[in-house]
C-alpha cells in the first residue's frame, strides 16, 4: 500500500473521529473535573471504589447493548429482563444457601434463551428489533407478575447477594474492592476480546452494510442473534449484581434500557450501527452515572434523570448525524 | 434524413446538460409531431434517460430550448410539465398498490362535491377514460395489486391522460412484460397515435422500435447522431450509428489458447426467476467476456454462479465437481469471488477502514488457519501489490478514490485464492490510471490459471479484455462471439437485430 500525507503521530493520537474515544474521555475529564471541583472527598478510596461498584450493572449493560447497537439493532428489553431475573432468583433460591450456583447458571442460560429469541425473531421472522424487543419487554414483565402473583416472593440467599454487595476488604490503597468491580473487570475484558475478535469487526460491518457483510460471506443473520444473546446474557450478570446490591423490586431493572442506550450513545456508537468502540460504550455509562452523581451534589432533583437521558440521546444523535444528504 | 412535421407538438433545440461538470447531453436537436411514435434509442449512458428527464420536468437543461404545443416552456418540475400536457410512464411504476384503477387515476385530482370525493363520477370518469383508449375490459373499481404488469401499465397511461396529456414518454414500456402482453401495448400505442396523442419510445429493443415509430433519433454519448425514417432505414445502419468508435486505449495481451486449462466452472441449463437456459463454460486462464443490456441477465448471471440469486434449475460444476452455491458463502468458500457492480451499495462497508474491508472475507468465510498475525502481513502485502493509495489502512474506506475503493475489494478477494472471479463492471466510476491497473491485475490473475468472468457495458473494455464474449438477452445467452469480434456484433446480439447461433 502506497502511504500518502500521513500526519506525525501526536497529530494523529488527538485526530478526532467519528466513533473514536476521544470525545467521550473529553467528557469524562469534564466531568470528573467538575466533581472534584463540588466534592473533593468522592475521590477518597471508599466513596470511588464503592461508586464504581454501584456502577457496574449500567456498564455491563451498555456493553452487552454495543454489541446489538453496532449491528443496527436496538435490545430495549435488558431492563425488564433485570426485573425478570432478579425476582426469579428470589423465588427459585427462597433463602436456601444450596440453590444459589445452580441458579446464577440458571439465570445466565435464562438471559442467554431471552437473547436467542430476541434475535431469532428479528433475523427470521424480520421483525424490527425495536418492535421485538419492545414486546419481550412487555411479556417479560406481564409474564413476572403472573407467576408471583403481584409481590416478590421468596428471598435470595446471602451467598447470592454477596456478588453485589460484598467487597475484599484491607486491599493496600484502595482499601475496599468491591466483589461487582471485581466482576466488572473481567467482563470488561472479555467484552474487548469479543469486539475485537473476527466476530466482533465482521458485527461491525454487519452494521455498517449488510449486503456487503452478506456477499462477502457473513451469515448476518447468525451474527446478529449473537449480538442479542450477547446483550442477554449481559443482562443476567447485572441482574445478579443489582439482586445483590438493592435487593428483590419489581423496580430492580426499570429504565435500565433507556440508560443503557443512552450511555452507548454518549460513548460514540452509531445508532443504526456501523460505528462506535465497547470501550466507549463502557465509558460513556461510566460518565452517564458520573453525571447522576454530579447532579446529586448540585442537588438537582433525581426526578430530572430521564429528561437528561433524553436529551443526551438527542443531542448525541444530532450532532453525530452527517450533515450534507448527498449520499 | 428527415424534415421536421409542420406543427411540432415539441420542440427540442440544442438541449445541453452536464453534472458536476462532466456534460451528459450536448446540442440535443428533437422534435414529435401530434399522433407520431418518435422512438429514441442509443446504448447505454447515451443519455436518453437524462433527455426524457429533462422533457418530463425532473431535470433543468443547462442550455438550448423547449417548445410545447408551440409555446417555450422552462419546466420547473415534473408536476409543471404535467400540468402542461406531458405525461411520463416509467419503467416502474408509481401506483399505490392497495388503490382502486379509479382511484389511482385521480389520484390529486379527486373529484368533488360537497367536500367529498365523488367516487361515482371518478368510477364513471375512469371507464369513460379507459374505452376511450379501448380498455373497457379493464375493471375501474378493481384493486391495482391484483392487476398484472400489463394492465397496471394501462393504468399508468389512464392516469397520464386523465391529466390531458397531449406527448406521452414511454421509457421502456416492454422491459417487464410477456410476449403476448407486448402485442396488447402495440394496440394501445397505436390507439393513442389515433387520438393525436405525440409518443416519445425510449427502448433498447430494435424489433419494437421497428414495429412501432415513424421515427428513430440515435443518441450516442450525449449527442444526437441522427434522426431517421423508420421506413427508410434498418436495423444494421441503426446499430452502425450506434457504435463506431475507434479503440484507442491500452489492454493487456490475450491469452494464448495453448495456455488454458480445463474448465474450472459449467452451467448446464441454468434458470431462475430472472435466467433461461444458461450453458457455460469458463476455463482456468480465460477472460470471458459478458456482453448485453441492462437488465438482459449479466449481473443475474454473475449472482445466480455467486449463489447471491441462486440457479433453481440446471447443474452447477466447479472443477468437474458438482455443486450447488446456495448462498455467497457457501460460493466463496467453495473459491468463488465476486466483484459486484454498486461498490457503495454492496461492494465496500463505508463507515471501516481499509484493512476491515480488505480482511472482510477472510474473517467471514474461512478460519484464521496460519495465525491472525500471518493474515495480517499478507494482507498488506496485498493491498501493496495492488497499489492502493490510503493515508493508512486504518482510513475509512470511504475517503478513497473510487479505484483505490475497488483495489481494496480486489484484495478482499485476493486473500481467499479464488479459482474463479466474477467482475461486474469492475471499471465503473474508475478513472483512467486506476482503470488499467485493474485490467493488467485481472489479466494477471487469469494467467495464474484462475477462470474470470467479466461482465461490461464498455465496449472497448469489453472487446479489449476478453478471449471470448458472451452476450446476454432477456435472461438468455444470445450468443458467442471470438475475440477480435466488433462492437457492431456485440450490439447486434444484445438488441437482437440478429440472431447468432449459441
Amino acid at each position: 500500500m502506497q502511504t500518502v500525507q500521513r500526519p506525525p503521530l501526536p497529530l494523529r493520537l488527538l485526530r478526532v473521529r467519528p466513533g473514536g474515544l476521544v470525545p467521550i474521555i473529553a467528557l469524562l475529564a469534564v466531568l470528573l473535573i467538575l466533581v472534584a471541583v463540588r466534592q473533593p472527598d468522592f475521590f477518597a478510596p471508599p466513596s470511588l471504589m464503592s461508586f464504581l461498584g454501584r456502577s457496574a450493572p449500567i456498564i455491563l449493560l451498555a456493553a452487552g447493548q454495543y454489541f446489538v447497537i453496532v449491528s443496527g439493532e436496538f435490545d430495549l428489553s435488558v431492563g425488564a429482563l433485570v426485573t425478570a431475573q432478579v425476582v426469579v432468583a428470589a423465588r427459585l433460591i427462597d433463602s436456601e444457601p444450596a440453590h444459589t450456583w445452580p441458579v446464577v447458571l440458571l439465570l445466565l442460560g435464562f438471559g442467554a434463551l431471552v437473547g436467542l429469541v430476541n434475535g431469532l425473531i428479528t433475523t427470521r421472522l424480520r421483525v424490527p428489533s425495536f418492535i421485538t424487543t419492545l414486546g419481550m419487554l412487555l411479556i417479560l414483565l406481564g409474564a413476572v407478575y403472573l407467576w408471583s402473583d403481584g409481590a416478590p416472593k421468596g428471598g435470595l440467599s446471602d451467598e447470592f447477594r454477596r456478588f453485589g454487595r460484598w467487597a475484599f476488604e484491607d486491599v493496600p490503597v484502595l482499601g475496599r474492592v468491591p466483589y461487582a468491580l471485581i466482576v466488572l473487570l473481567a467482563f470488561a475484558a472479555l467484552a474487548v476480546l469479543v469486539a475485537r475478535s473476527d466476530f466482533g469487526r465482521t458485527l461491525i460491518a454487519v452494521g455498517d452494510n449488510p449486503r456487503t457483510a452478506e456477499l462477502s460471506g457473513v451469515r448476518v443473520w447468525r451474527h446478529r442473534t449473537i449480538a442479542f444473546v450477547l446483550s442477554g446474557v449481559a443482562a443476567a450478570v447485572a441482574a445478579i449484581l443489582i439482586g445483590g446490591y438493592s435487593g428483590v423490586s419489581f423496580q430492580a431493572g426499570a429504565g435500565l434500557e433507556f440508560g443503557a442506550i443512552t450511555a452507548v450513545v454518549l460513548g460514540g456508537v452509531a445508532l443504526g450501527g456501523g460505528r462506535g468502540s465497547v470501550v466507549g460504550a463502557m465509558l460513556g455509562a461510566l460518565s452517564l452515572e458520573l453525571l447522576f452523581a454530579l447532579m446529586n451534589f448540585y442537588g438537582v432533583s433525581g426526578a430530572l434523570r430521564s429528561t437528561v437521558q433524553g436529551a443526551i440521546i438527542l443531542l448525541a444523535v444530532a450532532v453525530s448525524a452527517p450533515r450534507s444528504s448527498s449520499r | 434524413m428527415s424534415d421536421p412535421p409542420p406543427v411540432p407538438l415539441l420542440a427540442l433545440r440544442g438541449i445541453g446538460k452536464a453534472f458536476l461538470g462532466v456534460r451528459v447531453l450536448d446540442g440535443i436537436d428533437l422534435d414529435v409531431a401530434p399522433g407520431e411514435v418518435h422512438a429514441v434509442v442509443g446504448e447505454n449512458g447515451a443519455g436518453k434517460s437524462t433527455l426524457m428527464k429533462i422533457i418530463s420536468g425532473v431535470h433543468v437543461p443547462d442550455g438550448g430550448s423547449i417548445e410545447f404545443a408551440g409555446e417555450p416552456r422552462a419546466f420547473r418540475g415534473p408536476r409543471d410539465a404535467q400540468r402542461a400536457g406531458i405525461g411520463m410512464i416509467h419503467q416502474e411504476f408509481t401506483l399505490l398498490p392497495e388503490r382502486t384503477v379509479a382511484e389511482n387515476v385521480h389520484l390529486g385530482h379527486e373529484p368533488v362535491r360537497r367536500g367529498l370525493v365523488d367516487r361515482r363520477q371518478m368510477l364513471h370518469h375512469t371507464r369513460q377514460l379507459l374505452a376511450s383508449i379501448g380498455e373497457s375490459a379493464l375493471p375501474a373499481d378493481a384493486r391495482v395489486s391484483r392487476l398484472g404488469i400489463a394492465q397496471q401499465q394501462v393504468v399508468e397511461i389512464a392516469k397520464a391522460l386523465a391529466l390531458d396529456a397531449r406527448l406521452l414518454i414511454m421509457d421502456e414500456p416492454t422491459a417487464a412484460l410477456a410476449d403476448h402482453e407486448v402485442e396488447l401495448l402495440y394496440g394501445l400505442v397505436r390507439r393513442l397515435q389515433q387520438r393525436g396523442i405525440g409518443l416519445l419510445y425510449v427502448s433498447h429493443r430494435l424489433t419494437e422500435v421497428f414495429d412501432l415509430s415513424d421515427r428513430i433519433t440515435v443518441l450516442k454519448d450525449g449527442r444526437r447522431m441522427t434522426t431517421l425514417r423508420t421506413a427508410d432505414t434498418t436495423a444494421d445502419e441503426l446499430v452502425r450509428h450506434m457504435v463506431g468508435r475507434e479503440l484507442s486505449s491500452y489492454y493487456p495481451d490475450r491469452a494464448d489458447p495453448a495456455d488454458l486449462g480445463p474448465a474450472r466452472l459449467t452451467v448446464r441449463g441454468g434458470g431462475n426467476r430472472k435466467l433461461r437456459d444458461v450453458d457455460l463454460e469458463l476455463r482456468g486462464g480465460e477472460v470471458l467476456g459478458v456482453g448485453g443490456l441492462q437488465g438482459s441477465g449479466r449481473s443475474a448471471l454473475a449472482r445466480a454462479v455467486f449463489g447471491a440469486a441462486p440457479f433453481t434449475t440446471g447443474e452447477v460444476t466447479l472443477d468437474g465437481v458438482p455443486v450447488r452455491l446456495r448462498s455467497p458463502r457457501a460460493a466463496i468458500r467453495a473459491g468463488v469471488a465476486y466483484v459486484t457492480e454498486d461498490r457503495k451499495g454492496e461492494g465496500i462497508v463505508a463507515r471501516q477502514s481499509v484493512l476491515d474491508n480488505a480482511l472482510l472475507a477472510s474473517r467471514a468465510a474461512v478460519a484464521a488457519r496460519s495465525g491472525r498475525a500471518a493474515r495480517a502481513t499478507r494482507i498488506r502485502e496485498l493491498l501493496a501489490a495492488v497499489r492502493v493509495r490510503a493515508a493508512g489502512d486504518d482510513q475509512e474506506i470511504r475517503f478513497l478514490s473510487g479505484g483505490n475503493q475497488q483495489k481494496v475489494v480486489l484484495a478482499r478477494w485476493l486473500m481467499l485464492s479464488p479459482r474463479i472471479l466474477l467482475f461486474d463492471e469492475p471499471t465503473r466510476g474508475i478513472d483512467v490510471g486506476a482503470k488499467s491497473a485493474i485490467h493488467d491485475l485481472v489479466r494477471r490473475l487469469a494467467r495464474d490459471g484462475a477462470a474470470v468472468l467479466m461482465i461490461s457495458s464498455e465496449l472497448p473494455e469489453l472487446l479489449g479484455m476478453s478471449d471470448r464474449i458472451i452476450v446476454m438477452r432477456d435472461g438468455r445467452i444470445a450468443g458467442e462471439l471470438p475475440a477480435g469480434t466488433t462492437e457492431k456484433d456485440v450490439v447486434a446480439l444484445a438488441v437482437g437485430s440478429v440472431e447468432a447461433a449459441a
